[in-house]
């Protein structure tokens, strides 16, 4: 019982951060149309960052905003003077944007050295929450209130405010949207800020769980393709339903099925694109 | 002109080995397995509008199944290569019947998943694949007895098979069939009302392709006599798209040009520069900003306006 | 002295047409300079560790006036990236181009396996860090001499140690899923169950897996102790989330050569104290050689050596002790195997020799994490002198059996 408690704690801890890790990816494809392939690269360039802030402002939270902010910045220029002229290009932009993950990850190596590198659990979230037999780890629950509390955020934002209300209307109809008097331009840069700043913090709320290494991007990059393609591009609640779903195939699966841990998560990304190419919540094929 | 230009190329690639060190003549083998490879998966990518990030599995299916049975059954390579081929061939068949229910993005996921299927299954199914240790204590084929152990004859034997390869690709592309490939890449909806069956030739392709990939894969385990699942990954996949679009999708020179740059920055610049990963990146960056739509296309470009200008 | 012709040839061409190409041509003279090849990884997951094996080794020759047995010595470092088919490649290269004599590295088991049929074509005399147990076992290579140790050499007396001293009954194992962490995990069964502990659980998770949450979860607590087998980041990041979970205490924590290895011990802080290890290697192991070793290193890096530091920089006093004796005639590739194998050298680790198939015959050591001036440090409190590839068993039967794997030898004591 005990075992099976931890587990569906594990899933939905691993489903939060999931969730921080593709709401921007599945934005930035919804609106734009563009498979952002440096997404894995900024969540870990957000941890490194986030290593080196920290050495100057003891506090996580605090440490999360600046870096999300770096990255946002980072992302708007990569908007701003390369993808802004690749738009309609799709293979131009595979090739810039894994280019720029190749950047990226010598750039780390370079600054940051080869070693994992630990972010440091705030100290009053260091001891594992017990509660009868069961020992959980306090950061990971608390990963999870965040990875909620973002999402009615970003609901709130697309549904409650004009911002949202417009990239709503370019995720259904760019041409309408543009025709209508949208200021589109701004509102890719502006997307795809959020976006990069959504992948950063998570790197960085995500570090006193998965720490900083070489490699982190390309480990986390498949996982948010998965969570997207299977949600459906574009859709928050998509992107929200995918991120714990895959928590809960990846957690349980392993443990029930050893022998499948290498393809597990696949599998189930094989079968939706096959029999609903849209994903679970999409509106728009792919 | 013409065949002036294409001779010089022939008597170029015919003497290279008698110039170069035995390092170059390797060198160059590698470049060729690799444009193959880049030139088939261009079929889907450039002439069908199919980004795949699942090439691999053919170059890394054909090697693992023809090192499984010189291994393990230990048949000759007159057996293996054909068998390999046609193995391939076969699960090329059931990948795209998958894979072409998505078009786009969808279509590059789905097929880096069922890649990741073999991938992951070539990592785990130790008793069949050794793992991670790979497969090895390989040999190279002696064609008509001669022997490929050297580094000239090999590179003569994927001189001529890669000669062969994009030849049947250009015939391929060049055909009537190809003309409706294309047709299906620019105008779906109208080539199906036209009575085109648009899938069916996108799966054409999509197995087409997967030969000439598997024919790489061929290539690439009598080269490094050796198999490990690394040669199946996404970071395999991704490099043969890379070269693809960095030199051109959907031109004929385009991805042996890129097969070539990646080749070359990959393994002779990086003993000169130690940060080559990061070179790499900033070298695709810069051809996509001044050249997006790849090398080839755009020193074309670059060279029509420079004579345009030339002559007024 | 035998000169090979073949290679003669090759040589002359090679100057030749490299200067067609328009590179400078190499003369190749037997006074000359003798030409060490590193094949190491500096760029992805593995770089880390193949950095430290170009720092170390760099320093040594630095220590040497970049001279062993009154010639000078060229190093030329290949970056293989950690994938088996460029390391290949690369290793091509070095010998093709920049006519390598002798090569230390590389430092994955999957590079080592690629190059092998490579390695004894050209009859490459190789100085290995890659653990892989066949290529000095039941498939062993003529050109291949291993100074570090094989993936189980360093686990096998841990498992004596845990079963005797700590006197622990009932164990588990986890590592990552490639072949150094099963060869690793099952020397570490097989010696633990012989002395007649059991192992009741053994784990593998992926090498690329995003989050250890659900493998903690799985973990047998009612056992005396973990035997961790990871490499690189790994470890590193399984123990953090270990602790996470409140299991630091509880359950007692024992790890293989790299698991705590004094690069990831500069990133950890006291949750790490306690920890026994075992390693062919410390940066606290007390002898001459070593003191200097880890004071030159500290000096010019700031950090303590440790398990790929040390693998060069004793691979590179094997290499300078076979050379004396051989007056520094590389070239005789013959004489050189023949006195590697027979030859006992004082290095950093303290005293190695080699057996017939080419392996390291040296001491392993047990050590426990302590902090020492500030900083952590695997102190050693227990040396078990001159361990072989094949630990107490004798080689044939030894070698009769199937290579370590993750099914052999066979779990009998799982408990589901």
């Amino acid at each position: 019982m005990q075992y099976w408690i931890i587990q569906t704690l594990n899933s939905l801890a691993l489903g939060g951060l999931l969730f921080l890790l593709a709401a921007g990816f599945s934005l930035i494809f919804g609106l734009m149309r563009i498979a952002n392939l440096t997404h894995g690269s900024l969540y870990m360039l957000g941890a490194y960052v986030g290593v080196t802030i920290l050495k100057f402002v003891p506090n996580l939270w605090l440490a999360a905003l600046i870096g999300g902010a770096v990255i946002a910045i980072f992302g708007g220029l990569i908007e701003r003077f390369i993808l802004r002229a690749l738009a309609g290009n799709a293979l131009g932009q595979v090739l810039v944007t894994l280019g720029i993950s190749f950047i990226v990850a010598d750039f780390c190596l370079i600054v940051w050295g080869g070693d994992p590198i630990p972010v440091q659990t705030p100290l009053a979230l260091q001891q594992p929450l017990r509660v009868g037999g069961v020992a959980f780890p306090t950061y990971r629950l608390v990963v999870l209130a965040i990875a909620v509390v973002t999402a009615v955020a970003l609901y709130l934002l697309m549904e409650r405010t004009r911002i949202g209300a417009m990239i709503r209307a370019g995720v259904d109809d760019m041409q309408m949207a543009r025709a209508v008097g949208i200021p589109v331009s701004k509102l890719f840069t502006a997307v795809f800020c959020l976006g990069a700043g959504l992948a950063g913090a998570g790197g960085i709320i995500g570090g006193p769980i998965m720490s900083a290494y070489p490699g982190l991007d390309a480990d986390m990059l498949p996982l948010a393709l998965i969570v997207v393609m299977l949600g459906g591009v574009g859709s928050l609640l998509g992107a929200f339903v995918g991120s714990f779903l895959i928590g809960a195939i990846y957690t349980f699966g392993t443990a029930l099925l050893p022998d499948l841990a290498y393809v597990i998560l696949f599998l189930p990304m094989i079968v939706v694109i096959a029999f609903r190419p849209r994903g679970l919540f999409g509106r728009q094929t792919v | 002109m013409k065949w002036a230009r294409w001779a010089l190329l022939a008597v170029a690639l015919a003497a290279f080995p008698w110039i170069a060190g035995e390092y170059y003549i390797n060198l160059t083998s590698q470049i060729f397995i690799a444009a193959t490879f880049a030139a088939s998966l261009n079929l889907l990518v450039g002439y069908g509008g199919l980004p795949s990030l699942g090439h691999a599995s053919w170059l890394g299916l054909a090697a693992y199944l023809s090192a499984w049975m010189s291994l393990k059954l230990g048949l000759g390579h007159a057996l293996t290569a054909p068998a390999a081929l046609l193995g391939t061939t076969l699960v090329a068949c059931a990948f795209g019947w998958i894979s072409l229910r998505a078009t786009g993005l969808g279509f590059l996921m789905i097929t880096l998943a069922l890649s990741q299927v073999l991938w992951g299954t070539a990592y785990r199914w130790v008793s069949v694949t050794d793992g991670d240790n790979g497969l090895r204590g390989l040999t190279r084929p002696a064609p008509f007895g001669i022997s490929l152990d050297g580094a000239t004859s090999f590179y003569y034997f994927a001189l001529a098979v890669t000669v062969v390869a994009i030849t049947l690709m250009a015939m391929f592309v060049a055909s009537p069939f190809g003309a409706a490939l294309r047709g299906t890449r620019d105008q779906p909806r109208r080539m199906s009302a036209l009575g085109h069956d648009v899938w069916t030739v996108r799966w054409i392709t999509f197995v087409y392709s997967a030969f000439w990939g598997a024919v790489s894969g061929l290539l690439f385990v009598y080269y490094n006599k050796y198999i490990h699942p690394a040669s199946l990954s996404i970071t395999s996949s991704a490099e043969a798209l890379l070269g693809v679009i960095a030199g051109g999708s959907g031109t004929l020179a385009g991805p042996i040009v890129g097969a070539a740059i990646i080749m070359l920055l990959k393994n002779y610049v990086s003993a000169y520069i130690e940060r080559w990963n990061m070179l790499m990146g900033f070298v695709f960056v810069l051809i996509v900003i001044f050249m997006p739509e790849g090398v080839v296309p755009g020193v074309r470009r670059l060279y029509l306006r420079l004579r345009k200008w030339r002559t007024g | 002295m035998t000169f090979n012709r073949r290679r003669f040839i090759q040589a002359a061409g090679a100057g030749l047409s490299a200067s067609a190409l328009g590179f400078p041509a190499v003369a190749r003279a037997q006074s000359g300079p003798i030409r060490l090849g590193l094949m190491t990884v500096k760029t992805g997951p593995l770089a880390s560790g193949g950095i430290d094996m170009e720092r170390a080794l760099v320093q040594y020759l630095k220590e040497h006036n970049a001279t062993m047995a009154g010639r000078k010595v060229e190093l030329f470092v290949g970056d293989s990236g950690g994938v088996p088919a460029q390391s290949r490649t690369k290793l091509q290269e070095l010998v093709e181009r920049d006519k390598i004599q002798i090569m230390i590295g590389p430092l994955d088991t999957a590079s080592a396996l690629a190059s092998d049929d490579y390695i004894r074509s050209q009859q490459l005399l190789t100085l290995s860090v890659a653990a892989a147990e066949d290529m000095t076992q039941r498939k062993p290579n003529p050109w291949f001499t291993r100074g570090t140790s094989t993936s189980s050499q360093s686990a096998q007396p841990l498992a004596d140690y845990c079963a005797k001293t700590l006197k622990y009954k009932r164990m588990l194992t986890i590592a990552d899923d490639i072949a150094y962490g099963h060869e690793m995990c099952a020397g570490f069964q097989r010696v633990f169950e012989d002395a007649g502990g059991k192992i009741v659980q053994k784990l593998f998770p992926p090498l690329t897996v995003p989050d250890y949450g659900t493998y903690i979860a799985q973990l047998k607590t009612n056992v005396d102790g973990i035997f961790l087998g990871f490499a690189g980041s790994n470890g590193f990041r399984f123990y953090r989330q270990f602790n996470e979970y409140g299991l630091r205490g509880k359950v007692a924590v024992v790890g293989g050569m790299t698991a705590f290895d004094e690069a990831v011990l500069r990133n950890m802080g006291d949750e790490a104290l306690g920890i026994i290890t075992s390693c062919w290697y410390s940066a606290d192991v007390e002898n001459a050689i070593n003191k200097r070793f880890v004071a030159n290193f500290r000096v010019d890096w700031g950090y303590d050596p440790g398990f790929y530091a040390a693998a060069t920089y004793v691979e590179a006093a094997v290499l300078d002790a076979t050379l004396q004796k051989i007056h520094g005639k590389i070239e005789d590739k013959q004489a050189f195997m023949k006195t590697v194998r027979a030859i006992t050298v004082d290095t950093a680790r303290g005293p190695v020799r080699f057996d017939h198939l080419g392996n390291v015959v040296g001491n392993v050591y047990i050590r426990r994490v302590e902090r020492k001036d500030g900083r952590l440090v695997n102190r050693v409190i227990q040396t078990y002198p001159n361990v072989s590839q094949f630990w107490t068993y004798k080689e044939a039967e030894f070698l009769k059996n199937p290579v370590y794997s993750r099914d052999w030898p066979p779990a009998k004591n799982l408990e589901s």
